[in-house]
C-alpha cells in the first residue's frame, strides 16, 4: 500500500482572496485542512517605529494607513490617546462630528467588506452594490478634510474644521451633459450635513437590497451557515472583539461598554449572534450598518441645532486662527512652536480603546515627557483574529478557508503596521 | 473614573498579595508590576479569581526603555548651541532611571463580565537575553502577540511552542523596535540584473534627524514631588 502523506498548499500572497498580502501555509489531507499557518508581515511599515522618531501631531496621518478602509477610526484611537494624556477635552461639537464620523466610516468599512466577502464567495452583484454607495460617503470624507480616504482630520483637541456649509458640485463634461450632472447633484444643493441626510434617508432601502440579494440566497448560506463556528469561550480566549465576538453571542461593545465621544447620548442597539458562524457574522454586520445609520440622523439633528467651537482654544494644541497670526505675536510664536517642535506630553502611560469596525483597537502610548511618543503600540483587532485562523478552519474544507477570511475582515493595514 | 481603578487596585492588591510588587493608579488605569517567576501564578489568578475575572487577554506588547527620559537638545542651554539637522545619535546604553530594567512585556487585560481592563508589566531582568514567561498557557492569544515581541525586541518567552519571527523578512538579523537599532535599518534590497536575483546591501541612507526629540519642564504637567523623575 502506498504512503499517503498531507499535502502542502501555498495559498497567496498574490491571491485575490487573501485581502491584500496574506500568505498561508496550508497543510492538507486531501481537500481537508490540518493545519494553517499564516505568514504575515508583507505591509509591515514599521508604523510603531516611525512614529516615535516623530512629535504627536505628524503620526496623524499614519494612523490613516493602518486600517485604510476605516481611517478615521484609527486616528480616533490615537488622538484620544493624546489626549487622555495631556487632559484636553474637546469641545461637544466635536465629539458629536468625530462620532458621526466614525459611524461613517462603520458603514465604508462593512461596506467594502461585505463586497469583497461577497466576491470571494462567489455574489459578484453585491460588490458593485456596496461600491456605489462607499461613493456617496467617501464624497463626505472628501468636503470634510479634501482627502477620500486618508483624512487626518481628527486632531488632539478637536477636529481639524468645521463642517462646510456648501457641498462641491460636478460639472458638465462631454462624458456627462447638463441633465446628468443636473441629477447628479441633485443632493449637493445644500450643506454637508443635508447630503449626509440625504444619504441616511435612501441607506435602509440599500441595506434591504443587499439582504434580499444574500440573506436568504441559498448558495450564500450553504457557504457561510455553519462555517467558522466559534463558540463564546473560545471567542474570549483566542481575544476576539468586535462583530467576531459578538457574532459568538457575546453582548460586547465599546460604544455602550466603556462609551467615548458622545455614544452615551445617542440611542443605538447592539446586535449579537447566536451559533458563531460565517453567517450569524454577516447578519450582526448588517444589523451593525442600520444601526450606524440610525446615530448619524441623531447626531445630523444634533449638529443642525448646535454650533459652536471645533477645536479646544488652547493654542499650546492647536493652531491659532490664520487672522489672528497676522495680527498677534503671541499667537505667530505658537504657531511656528506648534509647527516645528510641536508640544511636549506629560510623562506617563495610557491605552486607550475604541469600537473600531473590526474589533477593538487600541493604542497603548507611553510617553516621558518629550515631543515625539516614547512608545507606541497599536492593539489592531484583526491581528488577533487572524492568530485564530489555524483553530478556524482547521478541518474544513479548501474552499472555507476563503469563507473564513472574508468573515474576519482581514486588511492587512493594521495587521502588519 | 478614577474611583473604580483605586477598588480594582485595592482588590487586586489584595487577592494577589505578595505576586505584585507594586501596584499604581495614574489617569484611572491600574497597572501591576509582576516580578517574572510570578507571572503565571499572578495570571491565573487575574484569569480565574471571581472579583477580577480577565477572561480576555488584549495585547502583549514589548517595550524597550533604554532611552527613557533621553534628549537630544537641551532646552535649558538651547540658546547657545542651536540643533543641527544631521545629527546622529548614539545611544543604548541605559540612560533613564525611571525603570530598572532595560526591556519590560507589558500585558493589558480585559474583563468582559466585570467590564474592567488592567495592565500588567513584568520586566526582563537581564539586559543582555531578556527572558519572561509564556502566558500562552493562560490566554492562548497570547501566541502571535508573544511572537511579535520576540521579533521586535528580541523578548524571549520562555515556554512558548513555537516562538518564530512573525513580522520581519525571512532571514533577518536583529530586533528592529530596540532603541539601538536605527530607523532606516542596516540592509537594503534590490534587484540584480546581473546575478538575476535580489541582493543585500548595507543601506546607504544617512541617518538623519529632522526634529529633535525634546522634553520641557513644562509647569503645568509638574506633579508635586516629581521633580527628579
Amino acid at each position: 500500500m502506498p504512503e499517503i502523506r498531507n499535502y502542502t498548499l501555498n495559498f497567496g500572497p498574490q491571491h485575490p482572496a487573501a485581502h491584500g498580502v496574506l500568505r498561508l501555509v496550508l497543510e492538507m489531507d486531501g481537500e481537508v485542512i490540518q493545519r494553517a499557518d499564516p505568514h504575515i508581515g508583507l505591509l509591515h511599515r514599521g508604523t510603531e517605529k516611525l512614529v516615535e522618531t516623530k512629535p504627536f501631531n505628524h503620526s496623524i496621518g499614519y494612523m490613516d494607513r493602518l486600517d485604510y478602509v476605516s481611517m478615521m477610526c484609527n486616528e480616533h484611537a490615537y488622538v484620544m490617546a493624546i489626549e487622555k494624556l495631556l487632559g484636553v477635552t474637546p469641545p461637544l461639537r466635536a465629539e458629536y462630528i468625530r462620532t458621526m464620523y466614525s459611524e461613517i466610516t462603520r458603514i465604508l468599512n462593512h461596506l467594502m467588506w461585505l463586497g469583497a466577502h461577497g466576491l470571494d464567495l462567489g455574489a459578484m452583484t453585491i460588490f458593485i452594490y456596496a461600491f456605489r454607495e462607499r461613493e456617496f460617503l467617501l464624497d463626505a470624507y472628501e468636503a470634510v478634510s479634501g482627502a477620500r480616504m486618508h483624512a487626518a482630520y481628527f486632531r488632539p483637541g478637536g477636529v481639524y474644521r468645521d463642517l462646510p456649509e456648501r457641498m462641491p458640485q460636478y460639472q458638465p463634461s462631454k462624458w456627462h451633459n447638463e441633465r446628468e450632472t443636473a441629477e447628479r447633484n441633485a443632493d449637493r444643493q445644500g450643506s454637508l450635513l443635508d447630503f449626509i441626510e440625504a444619504f441616511t434617508e435612501r441607506f435602509p432601502t440599500n441595506i434591504d437590497e443587499y439582504e434580499t440579494l444574500l440573506t436568504d440566497n441559498r448558495i450564500w448560506k450553504q457557504r457561510t451557515v455553519g462555517i467558522g463556528v466559534v463558540s463564546p469561550e473560545e471567542a474570549m480566549q483566542l481575544g476576539f472583539t468586535g462583530p467576531m465576538i459578538r457574532g459568538s453571542g457575546i453582548a460586547w461593545d465599546l460604544r455602550k461598554k466603556q462609551p467615548y465621544s458622545v455614544y452615551d447620548r445617542v440611542d443605538f442597539d447592539i446586535p449579537i449572534g447566536v451559533n458563531g458562524d460565517c453567517y450569524d457574522r454577516y447578519l450582526v454586520r448588517m444589523e451593525e450598518l442600520r444601526q450606524s445609520n440610525h446615530i448619524i440622523k441623531q447626531c445630523i439633528d444634533w449638529l443642525r441645532a448646535n454650533p459652536g467651537p471645533v477645536m479646544v482654544d488652547d493654542h499650546k494644541v492647536s493652531p491659532p486662527p490664520r487672522l489672528e497670526m497676522k495680527e498677534s505675536m503671541e499667537a505667530l510664536i505658537h504657531h511656528f512652536k506648534l509647527f516645528t517642535e510641536g508640544y511636549t506630553v506629560p510623562a506617563g502611560e495610557v491605552y486607550q480603546a475604541v469600537e473600531h469596525p473590526k474589533g477593538e483597537f487600541g493604542i497603548y502610548l507611553v510617553s516621558d515627557g518629550a515631543n515625539k511618543p516614547y512608545r507606541l503600540k497599536i492593539r489592531a483587532p484583526g491581528f488577533a483574529h487572524l492568530a485564530a485562523m489555524d483553530e478556524m478552519v482547521r478541518g474544513h474544507m479548501l474552499a472555507d478557508v476563503v469563507a473564513v477570511i472574508g468573515t474576519q475582515d482581514i486588511v492587512f493595514g493594521e495587521i502588519d503596521r | 473614573m478614577t474611583e473604580a481603578a483605586n477598588r480594582l487596585a485595592e482588590q487586586a492588591r489584595e487577592i494577589l498579595g505578595d505576586k505584585v510588587n507594586e501596584c499604581l493608579v495614574d489617569r484611572g488605569e491600574v497597572t501591576l508590576i509582576v516580578p517574572r517567576v510570578r507571572l503565571i501564578e499572578a495570571c491565573t489568578q487575574l484569569r480565574d479569581a471571581g472579583g477580577l475575572g480577565f477572561e480576555e487577554l488584549i495585547d502583549v506588547c514589548g517595550i524597550d526603555y533604554a532611552d527613557y527620559g533621553v534628549d537630544e537638545w537641551d532646552t535649558g542651554s538651547a540658546a547657545d548651541t542651536g540643533f543641527s539637522r544631521g545629527v546622529s545619535r548614539e545611544s543604548a546604553t541605559h540612560g533613564g532611571t525611571a525603570h530598572p530594567h532595560r526591556f519590560a512585556a507589558v500585558y493589558h487585560l480585559l474583563s468582559i463580565s466585570n467590564n474592567q481592563r488592567i495592565r500588567v508589566r513584568c520586566y526582563a531582568e537581564n539586559d543582555d537575553f531578556p527572558v519572561v514567561d509564556s502566558v500562552i498557557g493562560v490566554w492562548r492569544s497570547a501566541d502571535w502577540f508573544e511572537r511579535e515581541a520576540f521579533d521586535m525586541y528580541g523578548i524571549v518567552f520562555e515556554g512558548h511552542p513555537d516562538l518564530r519571527r512573525l513580522l520581519t523578512d525571512y532571514g533577518f538579523i536583529g530586533h528592529p523596535f530596540r532603541k539601538d537599532f536605527p530607523v532606516s535599518g542596516h540592509v537594503e534590497m534590490r534587484y540584480d540584473a546581473v546575478k538575476k536575483r535580489t541582493v543585500y546591501e548595507p543601506v546607504t541612507i544617512e541617518p538623519r534627524v529632522t526634529q529633535p526629540r525634546i522634553i520641557r519642564e513644562d509647569k503645568r504637567y509638574q506633579q508635586p514631588g516629581a521633580d527628579d523623575a
